[in-house]
């Protein structure tokens, strides 16, 4: 039923975005394969962190793994698109296993550490062995559109439906993920691990889990960005890159998928929105940290407007928020709104992180929540 | 009925109307009027917009930041006496932050957004390799690269890409000759970029510095975290090999960061040092800046240091040099007049040589051949190369000597090809003096 109606609206999405794809100018396909892109990564960055409770300033990392395994199975094995993209992701989710495993006996602090390191010393495989990584200067690559699509069809759009159609994919499976009894096991995880353990779900599993699925999502948005720029370079997945997609993830709404939107949207094209804000506004070319100074004046708004991100924002605006007090996440010690739980407290079942089994337990979905939770009790409990 | 992870209709209705309000200012068109037609992509009857991408900030932007603003200057003055038949030359330089990934996204904005008539002087080795591809697929002129790299020479592949600065091979070979010729049975180390820029300077060297000589090869990573300690380590390894003489192809940044820790390390050999790295005020300046000190302890460090040049030396004073200090009092005279301010200049004049001769309403293609068909020794101390099969631009240089911060002339203007077996020859072509308009 669920997976319906989610199917449903992505269907309907993508009509409309391949709609609006033709009729865009070659640049701003571009632009649209880059957000729908960074949407993936970002989408499964807020999973990792707003629905399991973990973190990582590492994501880059993940994209760069998806981005070169694209550009190496492009350039030597000629394998089909579909396929290269499913590659991408697994091998970015063997990565995030790996990580996951490390990351699954590390908390907070040091879990941001170790993720972080990953992302400093991942590009500089790509020095150590230049004959294969092409070193600072990456790999360049071609891919081409369909035979079926004629000869003029742009590469432009083409690349932005493969990209906006993998993103809409992607977003789906998540979004039933997260109603799934895996989505509700996070979430219990994230509000108190403690009492996620006494009710007998297994931490550790779920943890690298949750690190694999978001892998795979980082690798699957690396690899549609090479596609799009057909090129990667080690500076393409700098550190930045790796804060920016958890710039993007606060600023979007920390666990909300539809926040990934507006987090991909914004990473993608504020900053050359300001660029040309200010070569157009007088700004000589030597005050090149215009932008740069916009896009924090931008972060600062947005997170004193929208405590709870852009989607908590709207949300609000909508009168859509629920009402509780619950819907915080803890990260660094500090407790962060979650974005699709902005609004001030009502009912007070709870706070979730007191609560035994969940934030779904707040609110009027008590009893459904708890009867999943004791379904998932059982289940691990028999083990 | 659980809300929180639906896919809400709002930020993909949000998507679609960004999307759609995008599309409606996409495309430009242009009039014509009198003679002067709307003859290709970025070019009116009152402009041509040029594109390129310059690093602005970040690592490489030491220096380098001035010269888009030095081409702009140049620009300027020939719009301000008369433009390119009448037409004004717009140019609009992005900062990509010396990052391929940026370049990429932002030579598409030029090309597919910004419709630019030709892409022009798109700075750096691993940022351009990574556009030039897209550049040629979509047919637009690739002048005069800003970067010495022997691979803007593929005519074949490439055909729409130009190189203008002597390329490193043939740098190397220059600097080699010298070497060869001047420490006969000294120990050589080189001290180099880990990429194009820096392999090609070496293979250069190679061909003319006996192998027997050469005691130590280091490699630098020009994205390393941590350059200082990067640095640092190939400092000590350049000292314990007792390298009499280093030769380095290193960007301002590292060349600085190498002479502070030869410092530290109480090693002092003989540099030989390519024109990049070489402009004395850049590097007096970041050693300046780096070293926390002021006044002459910047240029005292880099005294001596064994360079070439491929164009006028600054502290001659010939025709060239007198248009551009003219040209730079007038448009820029908060930036330094530099060696980067005189490449900058010197790259815009070629390209306006090119762009006259590419005729009154040109197409792409028409600037293209006009590059083929060759151009006149103008403003380089030595001519250039081009032709249909050879994109390389200026072909030899003198070598020269940094002296209280100035680069002083040590000999006659050399030129070479790039091959293994070309020889170094000493040119003695007298360079014709700049025209008195300024403009070719």
């Amino acid at each position: 039923m669920t997976l319906a109606k989610h199917a449903g609206i992505a269907i309907l999405a993508a009509v409309v975005l391949l709609a609006v794809t033709s009729k865009l100018d070659s640049f701003r396909q571009y632009q649209l394969a880059q957000v729908a892109a960074t949407v993936i990564a970002v989408a499964g960055l807020t999973v990792l962190i707003g629905i399991s409770g973990q973190i990582s300033i590492g994501h880059g990392a993940f994209m760069f793994i998806g981005g070169y395994s694209t550009a190496l199975l492009v350039m030597h094995l000629n394998w089909p698109l579909a396929l290269v993209i499913v590659a991408s992701a697994i091998v970015a989710g063997v990565a995030g296993a790996i990580m996951g495993v490390a990351a699954a006996r590390l908390r907070g602090p040091y879990l941001a550490g170790a993720t972080l390191m990953l992302a400093v010393a991942l590009p500089a495989v790509a020095f150590q062995w230049q004959g294969v990584f092409g070193g600072d200067q990456g790999l360049n690559f071609t891919v081409s559109t369909p035979g079926f699509l004629g000869a003029n069809f742009q590469l432009t759009e083409w690349q932005a439906w493969v990209c906006c159609v993998s993103a809409l994919i992607v977003l789906v499976l998540l979004a039933n993920l997260l109603r799934s009894r895996v989505g509700r096991n996070w979430q219990a995880l994230r509000d108190n691990e403690t009492a996620a353990a006494l009710a007998g779900l297994n931490v550790a599993n779920l943890r690298v889990r949750a690190f694999i699925v978001s892998a795979a999502c980082a690798g699957v948005g690396g690899s549609l960005l090479a596609m799009t720029m057909l090129n990667v370079t080690p500076g393409a997945f700098t550190l930045a890159l790796s804060i920016q997609l958890l710039t993007a993830v606060v600023l979007g709404g920390l666990g909300s998928l539809a926040g990934a939107i507006w987090g991909g949207i914004i990473l993608v094209l504020v900053p050359p929105f300001l660029t040309n804000f200010a070569g157009s506004h007088g700004f000589s070319a030597g005050s090149a940290s215009v932008p740069i100074v916009g896009y924090g004046l931008v972060l600062i708004v947005v997170m004193l407007v929208f405590p709870a991100g852009i989607q908590g924002g709207v949300r609000r605006l909508l009168g859509l928020a629920r009402p509780t007090s619950a819907g915080q996440v803890s990260v660094f010690g500090r407790r962060w709104q979650l974005a699709w739980k902005s609004a001030g407290s009502r009912s007070g079942v709870g706070d979730a992180a007191d609560n035994a089994v969940g934030s779904e337990a707040a609110g009027n979905h008590t009893a459904a929540s708890e009867a999943a939770a004791q379904d998932g009790l059982t289940e691990e409990g028999t083990r | 009925m659980n809300r929180s992870h639906r896919l809400g209709f709002a930020p993909l209705a949000a998507l679609a109307a960004v999307a759609m309000l995008v599309a409606a200012c996409g495309s430009n068109s242009s009039s014509s009027s009198g003679a002067l037609q709307a003859s290709a992509p970025g070019v009116t009857a009152k402009t041509i917009t040029v594109g390129s991408t310059q690093p602005l900030t970040g690592i490489a932007a030491p220096g380098y930041d001035e010269i888009a603003p030095a081409s702009n200057a140049y620009f300027q003055y020939v719009n301000a006496h008369g433009g390119v038949y009448g037409r004004k030359i717009v140019y609009k330089y992005l900062n990509d932050q010396y990052n391929s990934s940026i370049t990429t996204t932002d030579v598409r904005q030029l090309i597919l957004q910004d419709h630019v008539f030709a892409i022009f002087n798109g700075l750096g080795t691993p940022t351009h390799l990574a556009v030039a591809p897209f550049i040629n697929a979509e047919k637009v002129p690739d002048l005069f690269v800003a970067s010495g790299c022997a691979c803007w020479n593929a005519t074949s592949s490439w055909p729409q890409t130009f190189g203008w600065q002597l390329n490193y091979i043939r740098e190397g070979k220059i600097l080699g000759s010298y070497i060869a010729a001047n420490f006969k049975g000294k120990k050589i180390a080189f001290f180099y970029q880990d990429d194009e820029f820096g392999l090609d300077g070496v293979k250069g060297l190679s061909e003319e510095i006996p192998a027997s000589q050469v005691v130590a090869k280091e490699p630098y990573n020009v994205a390393a975290a941590n350059p200082a300690a990067e640095v640092g380590t190939l400092a000590a390894a350049l000292k314990a090999s007792g390298a009499q003489v280093v030769v380095t192809f290193a960007v301002p940044a590292f060349m600085a960061i190498l002479r502070l820790s030869d410092l530290g390390l109480g090693y002092n050999p003989t540099i030989v040092s390519s024109s990049v790295g070489s402009d004395p005020q850049t590097l007096a300046g970041l050693l300046n800046t780096f070293a926390k000190k002021s006044g002459s302890f910047g240029t005292s460090l880099i005294q001596g240091i064994i360079t070439d040049s491929y164009l006028p030396s600054l502290g001659g004073n010939d025709s060239w040099i007198q248009l551009f200090t003219k040209i730079h009092n007038q448009y820029i005279p908060k930036l330094p007049l530099d060696g980067n301010v005189l490449y900058g200049m010197s790259v815009g004049y070629t390209f306006v040589q090119a762009l006259l001769k590419a005729g009154r309403n040109p197409t792409r293609q028409d600037l293209v051949n006009a590059v083929n068909g060759g151009l006149p020794q103008g403003v380089s101390v030595a001519p250039y190369a081009y032709s249909s099969g050879d994109h390389d631009g200026i072909t030899g240089a003198f070598m020269a000597e940094i002296k209280n911060g100035v680069i002083s002339p040590l000999g006659p203007v050399q030129v070479t090809d790039t091959t293994a077996t070309g020889a170094v020859t000493a040119d003695n072509t007298a360079q014709p003096p700049a025209p008195t308009s300024g403009i070719p």
